[in-house]
């Protein structure tokens, strides 16, 4: 029996359908990648799986349970960070260390809040608040609240994608080594493959919407530690990458066939710049081509 | 280099020259068009005692113009706490309800925009039970219910307008309804609140000198009155800018403290 188990889950935003049929089973302490293109849903599935919207239909497990409402089993790192600003980055990891051990000693919270804030090198600036962090700094506050909450499993929810690409790769390396440490149970979603590749046990395509399903898993056998600049030359990264890149771009052409759009025109007609100015009010209003009742076209 | 003398000092140089300009166009006006206004030499001659001995009492409508000052301002104290407590708590009622928000947000529109002048006769109906005592508690109420509606409004605008992001921190985590409100929803709110709490207190400063004049109570606004039906009309024209001053002061400081929670 796997530890995370989806079955059958389908999700509805206003009529049009987002997620479909999505079947997931992840083991415990496995992680699992899930790859999409921007938009296809991979916010809404991870946000059931952490039950902040419920699923339409199907059902969704966790270690045998039921997910219906959000706990501080599953922690979320959201891709905006969601640390609250009032708070440096010690008091937003506490406020959740604090509300996940409510009968620790006051003391037993600030090492476990220090342990988490040393874990993802940010020390220095504990009692800095977000405003005065970097992006890559918040982000690391996010992922070391949700740490410090010691949660079963780990919801990354495309965290790394705001940032630039040099700190993007150093949080990678930190991500992997967590995990090292760790082994938690992780789900991370994003949308570029080579990080998939370089941080999970497994990955899966969700294919484009409206009414994005899972596709096969792509096993990553590549040994850990993974190393980034072995990796590019490893036959094994690029049978994955190829698989993965062409199910994608295979499932959105198949969409393509489908997709049919009445074009739309700006509805302006150019102006005359040559034309003088109006002594007062400027130029006149630009001309909708709507409005226009005839036109004279000289043919030469 | 004396550019640069000017430019350093236009802070306090400009100014002067617009209050310079007042006192001229005030001067002329009191010359030709109206030869009853007192004149700039008029006023300050008359206002001397009042301003030079600020806290001297010599009757009970006879005072320094600051005793009368922190008489008005004990008033507008009273009944811009009394406002904060009742407008907050609805503020966020309006903010985190939608059927409370249905309810009473056109009761709301309706009563916002009635003037003082208004509310103080119905003010001293209220408590013309308690005697003696009527004429400052209907000024309390007046005060209260003008005052509080900035503070009702930026509220619930400031509760609704909490990212979502946050509401979610507080769902992930778990956060009972109570630690929800007191943890995330007012430190999320508070620079909205204290805007709403700075124009409450512009509204309670500018009601005070209403309730005065008609209650006949001692302080700037009572004297204002008095002074104008005893003929002193340089008096007049001294707590006007006494009002004018305090009224900015109060402002500058609440805009101080309100910075200060301006973070997020």
């Amino acid at each position: 029996m796997a530890y995370l188990e989806l079955q059958r889950v389908a999700k509805t935003f206003n009529g049009s359908p987002v997620l479909h049929d999505i079947n997931l089973s992840v083991g415990r302490g496995e992680f699992v990648a899930i790859v999409g293109f921007s938009g296809a849903g991979k916010t809404t599935l991870l946000s059931l799986i952490a039950g902040l919207l419920p699923a339409d239909s199907g059902t969704l497990t966790l270690n045998g349970l039921a997910i219906s409402a959000p706990g501080p089993e599953r922690g979320v790192v959201f891709q905006n960070y969601s640390l609250l600003p009032w708070l440096s980055a010690f008091e937003n990891i506490l406020l959740a260390v604090d509300q996940v051990n409510p009968d620790w000693t006051a003391a037993q919270k600030r090492e476990q809040v220090q342990k988490y804030v040393a874990m993802v090198n940010l020390t220095a600036a504990r009692d800095k608040k977000p405003a005065e962090l970097s992006g890559g700094m918040r982000q690391r506050v996010s992922l070391a609240r949700a740490l410090a909450m010691d949660p079963q499993i780990l919801l990354l929810d495309e965290p790394l994608s705001a940032l630039d690409a040099l700190t993007r790769a150093t949080l990678q390396d930190e991500l992997a080594r967590l995990w090292q440490e760790d082994q938690k149970t992780v789900v991370l979603i994003t949308n570029d493959p080579d990080e998939a590749i370089y941080l999970a046990d497994r990955i899966i395509p969700l294919t484009p919407g409206p009414g994005a399903t899972l596709g096969p898993s792509f096993p990553v056998a590549i040994p850990r530690p993974r190393d980034r600049r072995e990796l590019n030359h490893d036959p094994r990264f690029k049978a994955v990458r190829c698989g993965v890149i062409e199910f994608l771009l295979s499932s959105r052409r198949e969409r393509h066939t489908a997709l049919t759009k009445k074009p739309v025109l700006p509805d302006i007609e150019p102006e005359d710049l040559a034309r003088p100015r109006r002594a007062f009010g400027g130029r006149a209003r630009a001309k909708r081509r709507s409005e226009v009742k005839e036109e004279t076209v000289e043919v030469r | 280099m004396r550019d640069s003398i000017f430019q350093k000092l236009d802070w306090l140089l400009l100014p002067l020259v617009g209050f310079g300009a007042a006192v001229v166009l005030w001067q002329v006006v009191s010359q030709t068009v109206s030869r009853d206004l007192p004149s700039p030499q008029k006023t300050w001659a008359e206002s001397r005692d009042y301003v030079l001995k600020p806290f001297e009492k010599r009757g009970e409508m006879d005072q320094g113009i600051l005793r009368f000052t922190w008489y008005s301002l004990l008033l507008v104290a009273k009944g811009y706490l009394i406002a904060l407590a009742v407008g907050t708590p609805l503020g966020f009622l309006l903010g985190l309800s939608k059927t409370f928000a249905k309810a009473f947000d056109p009761l709301v529109q309706i009563l916002r925009p009635v003037s003082p002048l208004a509310w103080l006769p119905l003010g001293l109906v209220l408590f013309l039970g308690a005697g003696k005592q009527a004429a400052e508690l209907g000024a309390l109420f007046t005060i209260a219910i003008c005052a509080m509606w900035p503070t009702v409004l930026n509220t619930a605008v400031g509760v609704r307008a909490v990212p979502q992001d946050y509401l979610n921190v507080a769902k992930v985590l778990k956060l009972s309804r109570r630690k929800t409100i007191s943890k995330v929803l007012i430190p999320a709110t508070l620079p909205y609140m204290f805007t709403g709490f700075r124009l409450s207190l512009g509204i309670a400063w500018l009601v005070i000198v209403a309730a005065e004049m008609l209650t006949g109570r001692p302080g700037v606004g009572g004297f204002l009155w008095q002074e104008y039906n005893a003929l002193n009309y340089a008096h007049i024209i001294l707590c006007i800018l006494t009002i004018g001053v305090v009224g900015f002061v109060l402002d500058r400081l609440m805009s101080l403290v309100e910075r200060r929670f301006k973070t997020a």
